[in-house]
């Protein structure tokens, strides 16, 4: 594999054209330099973006390798223009132990597709009871800084509340999956008037909402960093503005799913759009675009969450909840920050790519070409737009909601240190 | 039509032919020597029952059988759903059957729905979960049709535990759809949030809703919703909610009293109330077996064969 890359003409995150030479996986120079005998990538016409990096990842591995492997999933990271993913602790066993976490890391080099940085769990088990050896992952060869019981809401107060206290000793963070768990006892889709009508049990914004306010407390309290996944309502978005103004430590990322279906999709009573959080009114999809453009919402995150058929193929109160997210995530950035005639390249990145990496630590992630930075970034078509196919998705799974729907923006190449995970639109057989 | 799935995708025309047909049922069969029509000879029904319900199956088998259909019960407690057949396998299953149409009865909102994608026959929701039992509701106006002589311009009280019933939900859309006003009455914590667009008034007040209401529907309310917070105790929930003698004295002289049952004798509904000549609640019954031979008939045939 030639180790000299000439990218040659990308608009660079839409500050105009540039050559980027690739050489040892980091980037050599940008502008116009000459290289002879470099391999020649032509990106005339694409935008050259910094990888794009999830904060939240379900990648299945270990424990249900039906559903997702680190290596598929990290394969549809790739495709999705992604670098580096953060893999949820809610394995089968859980990521509660170094060795779990260290497990994790190790398949991640060994595809070889994304970065893979595990999120440790909270607690034991994800029980919400004990606190699990957050030290121990911290030191482990894995690197963990940030927790999460993702699945499950942190809701005991005390528990949370030494959490936060607790990741202070390395600068952590704890990312709360906040619901509060009475208030949604069975629910199915969110508590409105489609729930009403369609007798399916509601699950209300409320209870988001509560548990927001009460950890931006304890945040503020205790001085740690409390960070929401997958917030859903116009209301958590108002609690966090509110609280960034205080100078609280708060940061909080989106689903793309949230910027664009709203509850109505239930009607269908198709599983495929069960997720938890719920699909939501459209109120709070506009309410949620508004935040992501101004930045209350930090991130996107795609809680990308593969699922077998047969946990889809079902009714809907025995489906699990989750979709698929990392392959068309980016599009629906796109799409929900004013779409690609009028995108504003720079607010992608920033969105995407530099702050989550900032959130969860990773430091050759998220950084603009500049001679010295590691050369992890995607190539995008912002003038071509794709029709989602659930077969012909990277994910070992096909839980899109998005099937048969045209969104904008093609990802056609990717780069992890230089080396093409994605070439033409087409992800490498294998990385070497 | 293709399925019977709820009473919001029917058409007031539609319903209409529904109640008109279900008439001529009850004509067509009643007084004959054998009581039957050979209208659906040949013709397979299956009963998909995932919820005990011997009032709702019989019904469902007797209208089947009175139009000459075979009839075959899947009982999911007598079937391989107990040993977690998923319900899309015992779809496939009773497709390679090839029925012309498939009865369900399932504890999940939405399943007779889904049981649509894997199925080509005709699907009749006989119940699924808290979201719809369309049979219910025509079988209801069909009662009050009878009774009250019309529906346009009546105004039906529906009181109780509104969130958790189908029946309510089928009712409210057929109903107004048919001209009736609808009153829904019982304690906020029993009435779904955000109904504002539904075309439905609300009262938290039995006594104020009676007293011009020409029928009164009274919902079973479980006795263990208490555990859950939706009302204090049973005794509370009787005395502001139960239809009691005195309460029934508040209605107009020509009010009927509704039950889909089964009952809860003295919690939603005094005995004497339930056992007076202005309960409807035996007829519903028997109204029932035309309503469903008339769906049946309708699904079944378009209405080619009358």
């Amino acid at each position: 594999m030639n180790d000299v890359k000439l990218i040659k003409g990308a608009d660079i995150v839409g500050r105009g054209r540039a050559d980027v030479l690739v050489r040892g996986g980091r980037v050599a120079e940008v502008g116009t330099p000459s290289a002879v005998g470099a391999e020649v990538i032509d990106a005339d016409g694409l935008v050259l973006l910094p990888g794009l990096v999830d904060l939240h990842t379900h990648l299945r591995e270990p424990g249900r390798e039906d559903a997702e492997t680190v290596l598929t999933g990290t394969r549809a990271a790739a495709k999705g223009g992604y670098t580096a993913v953060c893999a949820m602790a809610n394995s089968y066993p859980v990521a509660d132990t170094a060795g779990v976490v260290e497990q994790v890391a190790t398949l991640g080099r060994a595809a070889g597709y994304a970065d893979v940085q595990p999120i440790g769990a909270v607690s034991v088990g994800l029980a919400g009871e004990r606190l699990a050896e957050i030290g121990a992952m911290a030191d482990s060869a894995a690197h963990v800084r940030m927790f999460s019981d993702d699945g499950h809401c942190v809701h005991d107060p005390r528990l949370m509340r030494r959490a936060l206290e607790y990741v202070k000793t390395f600068d952590g963070l704890i990312a709360q999956h906040a619901e509060e768990p009475r208030l949604t006892e069975g629910a199915q889709m969110n508590e409105g008037a489609v729930s009403a009508e369609l007798g399916l049990p509601g699950w209300p914004a409320v209870a988001e909402e509560s548990v927001i306010a009460r950890d931006v407390l304890l945040a503020e309290y205790v001085g740690g960093h409390v960070h929401f996944c997958h917030i859903s309502t116009a209301r958590s978005v108002e609690i966090i503005r509110e609280a960034k103004a205080r100078g609280v430590r708060v940061t909080a990322e989106v689903c793309p799913h949230h910027l664009l279906l709203t509850d109505e999709k239930a009607h269908t009573y198709d599983p495929v759009y069960k997720v938890n959080p719920p699909l939501r009114s459209g109120a709070d999809v506009a309410a949620l675009r508004a935040a992501l453009a101004e930045g209350v919402v930090d991130a996107v995150a795609t809680d990308h969450a593969p699922h077998a058929p047969q946990d889809k193929d079902c009714e809907w109160s025995a489906a699990r909840p989750g979709m698929l997210g990392l392959e068309t995530a980016l599009s629906i950035t796109v799409a929900a920050l004013g779409g690609p005639g009028g995108a504003d390249w720079d607010l992608v990145a920033e969105r995407t790519s530099r702050t989550p990496a900032r959130i969860a630590g990773l430091s050759a992630h998220g950084r603009d070409p500049e001679p010295g930075t590691e050369a992890n970034f995607t190539l995008v078509d912002p003038a071509e737009t794709w029709t989602v196919v659930p077969t012909e998705l990277a994910s070992l799974s096909q839980n899109t909601p998005y099937a048969g729907m045209e969104l904008p923006v093609t990802v056609q190449a990717t780069f992890l240190r230089g080396r093409a995970t994605v070439l033409d639109g087409k992800v490498a057989e294998e990385i070497k | 039509m293709k399925h019977l799935l709820t009473t919001k995708q029917l058409t007031r025309e539609e319903a209409e032919l529904i109640l008109d047909l279900t008439g001529q049922m009850a004509d067509a069969v009643s007084g004959r020597e054998v009581p039957k029509l050979p209208t659906l000879r040949g013709r397979t029904v299956v009963n998909l029952f995932y919820e005990d319900s011997t009032r709702t199956r019989t019904s469902f088998e007797t209208a089947a059988k009175r139009l000459s259909a075979d009839v075959v019960n899947f009982s999911a407690k007598t079937s391989s759903v107990s040993k977690g057949e998923s319900l899309k396998d015992t779809a496939l299953t009773l497709q390679a059957m090839g029925p012309e149409a498939v009865v369900i009865r399932h504890p999940a909102s939405g399943a007779p729905q889904r049981l649509t994608q894997w199925v080509d026959g005709a699907v009749l929701n006989a119940g699924d979960g808290t979201h719809a039992h369309p049979t219910q509701a025509l079988l209801d106006a069909y009662t009050m049709r009878e009774r009250l002589g019309g529906i346009e311009g009546r105004t039906v009280a529906i009181v109780g535990d509104i969130l958790h019933s189908r029946v309510a939900r089928s009712n409210i859309w057929l109903l107004s759809k048919l001209g009736a006003r609808v009153r829904l009455v019982g304690p906020p914590t029993l009435l779904p949030t955000d109904i504002d667009a539904w075309p439905v008034e609300i009262s938290y007040d039995l006594d104020a809703s009676l007293k011009d209401a020409d029928a009164v529907m009274m919902l079973r309310v479980q006795r263990e919703r208490m555990n859950d917070a939706f009302f204090p105790t049973t005794n509370e929930y009787a005395r502001l909610y139960g239809l009691d003698e005195r309460r029934l004295a508040l209605m107009p002289g020509h009010g009927i009293v509704m039950h889909p049952g089964p009952m809860n004798r003295g919690m939603e509904i005094a005995a004497r109330v339930a056992d007076s000549p202005r309960a409807t609640i035996t007829e519903q019954v028997a109204n029932g077996v035309w309503v469903r031979m008339a769906v049946l008939y309708l699904l079944l045939t378009n209405g080619d064969a009358q």
